[in-house]
């Protein structure tokens, strides 16, 4: 919504100066547009002082936060449907899966560090969906940053209290005699949802079966779609 | 390593409201539930929250709770709905509603 209207902002404002400076030959360039939205929230003016702290001090330089800024922005839910297509299509990995899932992502040159990974799978009777009430909590080299609604007041209040409510807000209905179990991600485990195999996907390779594997299916507020 | 409950004991958590960082959220604090799954020790992040080690280390149980016991009735009407979260042992104790404890 805000990007939108910046950029919508921005372009109507390029067009103004630019009949402005032919009317005016640049006399006066009008009113001043930035890029990116000053600073306002405290939070904002925190995080630039402790940033610029610390290069000062030489504990981090602008470069390494650069680097660990690339490095998450290299992260993504792709990397999450890899998992669960060959999930899909190898049951013996399925088992590794669900039995210790962070040897089982190690196979694909994956790592979840310091936490346990745990791959809740969704059948015919049992739909999960995950939640972190506290904060944020979230499978992040699996499936990249959580999405921004994850970390939103509403969600994490909604999520356990009426689960089948915001479950609809996804377009995600379900039978009544299915038990819809909201994780709560409190501690050290991290959370991924193996939805369940569409169907009219047999004999599908696991690369196409990737790529209907969405994020929010892999959350639980979703359901993993062939079309 | 086994903790002191295993899964399909019955048990409470502490209706306790101590001040620090508490990874048991207050919606569940006083709840009936059951255990699903011992996931090991883990450094006490009540601890390691202020730059301690986190010892000693504290059992993380995998708790679920019925929706219905949680909020009330007016949850997940008709269903079978649960909320499955990560507690740690000392926050809970055996539901003394079953007879022989845990």
């Amino acid at each position: 919504m805000h990007d939108h209207e910046h950029d919508h902002d921005h372009d109507h404002d390029h067009d103004h100066d630019h009949h402005h400076e032919h009317a005016d030959h640049g006399h006066d360039h009008g009113p001043f547009q930035p890029d990116l939205k000053e600073p306002s929230e405290e939070w904002e003016f925190l995080e630039i002082a402790l940033r610029e702290l610390m290069i000062e001090k030489d504990i981090l330089t602008a470069r390494e936060i650069q680097q660990k800024i690339e490095e998450w922005d290299g992260k993504c839910p792709e990397i999450g449907a890899r998992v669960v297509a060959k999930a899909w299509t190898d049951p013996a990995f399925k088992a590794r899966l669900l039995a210790d899932g962070n040897a089982a992502v190690g196979e694909l040159g994956l790592e979840v560090p310091g936490l346990k990974l745990v791959v809740l799978e969704n059948t015919p009777k049992l739909h999960h969906m995950v939640v972190c009430t506290l904060c944020s909590c979230y499978p992040r080299t699996i499936l990249g940053l959580p999405p921004l609604w994850y970390k939103s007041r509403e969600y994490r209040s909604r999520a356990v209290r009426e689960p089948r409510s915001v479950l609809a807000e996804f377009g995600t209905a379900l039978p009544v005699d299915v038990e819809v179990r909201v994780v709560d991600s409190t501690a050290d485990c991290r959370f991924l949802v193996l939805p369940e195999r569409p169907a009219g996907t047999d004999g599908w390779s696991e690369e196409r079966l990737a790529a209907v594997v969405s994020r929010d299916s892999m959350i639980g507020t979703a359901v993993a779609r062939a079309a | 390593m086994a903790g002191r409950f295993k899964p399909g004991d019955r048990v409470v958590v502490r209706a306790d409201n101590p001040p620090g960082h508490i990874r048991t959220p207050t919606y569940l604090r006083g709840k009936r539930g059951v255990i699903l799954r011992d996931f090991g020790l883990w450094p006490n992040p009540e601890q390691l929250a202020y730059g301690k080690p986190g010892w000693p280390r504290k059992v993380n149980y995998w708790v679920q709770f019925a929706m219905t016991d949680v909020w009330g009735g007016a949850s997940s009407p008709g269903t079978a709905d649960t909320v499955v979260a990560e507690i740690y042992d000392h926050w809970l104790e055996p539901d003394p509603a079953v007879p022989g404890g845990a």
